[in-house]
């Protein structure tokens, strides 16, 4: 598994500046009475990447238009950079770059033209640097060679593209992307996900929404799980797979040998749950390690190195022996159900 | 299970890099917009509309006088357009007769398409939301989306102004001006007359320009805020014709439009075109702050 990205040392900080992202109670009921978000508490920490799951419908992206303060919440507050929102938007999204529900270009500008124009929006930005940012933008997400075009003329890839441009015009310390990697090939997905770590990297905490859970968990460090307008479970990334997945939370272990019974029995001593015999195969559920659950089995939490040579000294041949980590996706099937319609 | 609990606290990040204060009152975003809207297909072929029309009442004067033979004959101009007669003495109110002709439709329409599209275009492209996110501020959207239509009928104004001197220059003798009271003025006065009388034309659609505007704030769908204004501009164009409504018509932004031919007479009758004045300053503040108290509260959701 790849390493999330860390910025640096532990230091201890106010906890309301460390939270970049803090909502109370957040609720959104549209117009014809359609409640999207419900009570959100959420709390994105400084520096980190953090990834906002949920089924479709689930109201991500009406909490995203709340925290950009392009529509009013119908209870509870919401505070961006440890300022209100939408008060104090002027202060605040200046330092804030985001792609909202997929891009949005004047198809009848250039590429080059529609940074040019997102640029000249923000008060704050300095036109003297104009021309020199939109070109490192540009150069940044792959454009500069179909700058000149004109952006109706754009694939969807390119537009999402530019989309991420406009995001980056300038340094910014909260980037908020509503599914950021859409319509883009794999090179693309490849770029944006280093993109997103190196941005990281730089101390810019990353507010991601996506559908991709495999993305999710290649570069995020902390996730929120949102099902029918309601925060289901926000943590780190480990914390989540640990908690919500229980007893198989440590992973499930698989062990390839033709001494199955004594395997099982070895297994069985040392905390290994729900095992399984099938031909020469033994699998199990490892135990929790202790720093994250409630331990499932008693005794520490164990080594796989050391359970590997309790079974030789046992006397069991053993062919193959591997765990599979717990992923995100069953994390999130097990969070918000298996069924594919959408709620109403 | 504990669920939902808050993440644990990591990695501080770095401050950001020193930015300018927030200018409140910066012209990037104006200049921007204004850049934009001219550059549009759209308005050029708008526009294009607009210096047509001039070159085809003088076309049109020129073959009728060529085949009537006598000139000035009919004098009172009620067959046609306000000063028509006079065009074949005087290229110069081609200018006057070519404002006449496009003030009640032509002109406002295109304003009507600009000031329906500028914000309800934006929210159907989605790019409304990114503008906001920028922050372009929505107060400070609406002062520049209102100051670019005002630009555009300016700019609209002189370019019919200005296709008319040049047709009337070319087909027509261009000299000393007979204002509507008799006098004579010499034609340098009478082009700064010209001039004056543009500007008056443009004020004059400052008051559809709001009305535009503030529909525009009601949808996210720019054909439709177009469609609207337009539809609103003919329907009070015909209510101001029907003389049963006599009561509500010093109400209607048009009634005084064409009071601006008062400027051609000496002295100038200044009445109408002071109510005329008047009249869209109280459009302008009425559905100004309209749009201004939908559009600051509205939920962007396109
Ligand atoms: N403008 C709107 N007016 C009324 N209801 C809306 C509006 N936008 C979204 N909704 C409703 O709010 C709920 C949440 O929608 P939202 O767009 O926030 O979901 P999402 O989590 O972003 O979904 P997806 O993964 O498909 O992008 C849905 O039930 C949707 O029907
Ligand atoms: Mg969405």
């Amino acid at each position: 598994m790849p390493s999330p990205p860390t910025a640096g040392p532990r230091r201890a900080v106010p906890a309301e500046r460390e939270r970049v992202i803090e909502t109370r109670g957040l609720t959104k009921t549209y117009r014809g009475g359609q409640l999207a978000v419900d009570g959100l508490d959420l709390a994105v920490p400084r520096g980190s990447v953090f990834g906002f799951l949920g089924p479709n419908g689930s109201g991500k992206t009406t909490t995203i238009r709340m925290l950009m303060g392009l529509i009013e919440p119908t209870a509870g507050s919401a505070r961006v950079l440890g300022e209100p929102m939408p008060g104090a938007g002027r202060r605040v999204l200046p330092k804030v770059g985001a792609l909202i529900e997929g891009p949005a270009l004047y198809g009848f500008l250039s590429g080059r033209g529609n940074l040019l124009r997102f640029d000249a929006a923000d008060p704050t930005a300095d036109p003297r640097t104009r021309a020199e940012r939109v070109g490192q933008a540009l150069e940044r997400v792959g454009l500069a060679a179909a700058a000149g075009k004109k952006a109706r003329a754009y694939s969807l890839g390119m537009k999402q593209r530019l989309g991420l441009a406009a995001a980056l015009l300038q340094p910014r310390e909260l980037l908020v992307l509503d599914e950021p990697t859409n319509g883009l090939d794999p090179q693309g997905m490849r770029e944006i996900r280093a993109l997103v770590r190196e941005l990281a990297a730089d101390g810019t905490t990353v507010f991601l929404s996506s559908h991709l859970l495999d993305e999710i968990e290649q570069v995020c460090t902390h996730a929120a799980v949102m099902a029918r307008g309601r925060l289901v479970v926000q943590g780190t990334v480990a914390d989540l797979s640990a908690t919500v997945l229980g007893s198989s939370g440590g992973g499930r272990l698989a062990v390839t040998t033709p001494d199955t019974a004594d395997a099982a029995r070895v297994l069985k001593e040392h905390g290994v749950t729900d095992l399984d015999v099938t031909g020469e195969r033994v699998t199990g559920n490892l135990p929790v390690p202790a720093s994250a659950a409630p331990p499932a089995a008693d005794g520490p939490a164990l080594d796989l190195a050391d359970l590997n040579a309790a079974l030789v000294r046992a006397g069991v041949r053993v062919r193959g022996f591997g765990a599979a980590r717990a992923s995100l996706e069953d994390v999130f099937v097990q969070l918000t159900g298996e069924g594919f319609d959408v709620a109403g | 299970m504990s669920q939902a609990e808050a993440p644990e606290s990591e990695v501080p990040g770095t401050d950001s890099p020193p930015r300018r204060s927030p200018r409140r009152w910066s012209l990037g975003l104006l200049r921007s917009e204004i850049g934009t809207t001219f550059r549009r297909w759209r308005t050029l072929a708008l526009l294009a509309v607009l210096a047509g029309v001039p070159v085809l009442v003088g076309i049109a004067v020129k073959i009728e006088t060529g085949h009537g033979g006598a000139s000035g004959g009919s004098g009172g101009g009620e067959g046609g357009p306000a000063f028509i007669s006079q065009v074949t003495n005087n290229g110069l109110f081609l200018v006057f007769t070519s404002l006449a002709v496009t003030l009640p439709f032509f002109l406002p329409m295109a304003i009507g398409v600009i000031a329906g599209d500028s914000l309800a275009g934006e929210a159907n492209a989605g790019t409304l939301r990114y503008l906001l996110v920028a922050p372009a501020g929505r107060t400070r959207l609406l002062l520049v989306k209102y100051a670019t239509t005002l630009t555009f009928c300016l700019v609209a104004t002189l370019v019919v102004a200005c296709s008319a001197l040049a047709t009337g220059a070319l087909l027509f003798p261009l000299g000393k001006v007979t204002l509507l009271s008799g006098t004579s003025i010499s034609l340098g006065e009478g082009l700064l007359r010209a001039l004056v009388i543009a500007c008056v034309v443009a004020l004059s659609l400052t008051g559809l320009a709001a009305v535009g505007l503030f529909l525009s704030t009601l949808t996210t769908s720019g054909v439709a805020a177009m469609a609207t204004t337009v539809g609103l501009l003919i329907t009070v164009q015909i209510l101001d014709t029907i003389p049963q409504l006599h009561a509500i018509q010093p109400y209607l932004f048009p009634h005084y439009w064409l009071s601006f031919a008062d400027l051609l007479r000496d002295p100038v009758y200044w009445d109408q075109l002071q109510k005329d004045l008047g009249l869209q300053a109280l459009y302008v503040a009425v559905f100004g702050s309209a749009a201004w108290a939908r559009f600051t509260t509205r939920d962007i959701t396109a």
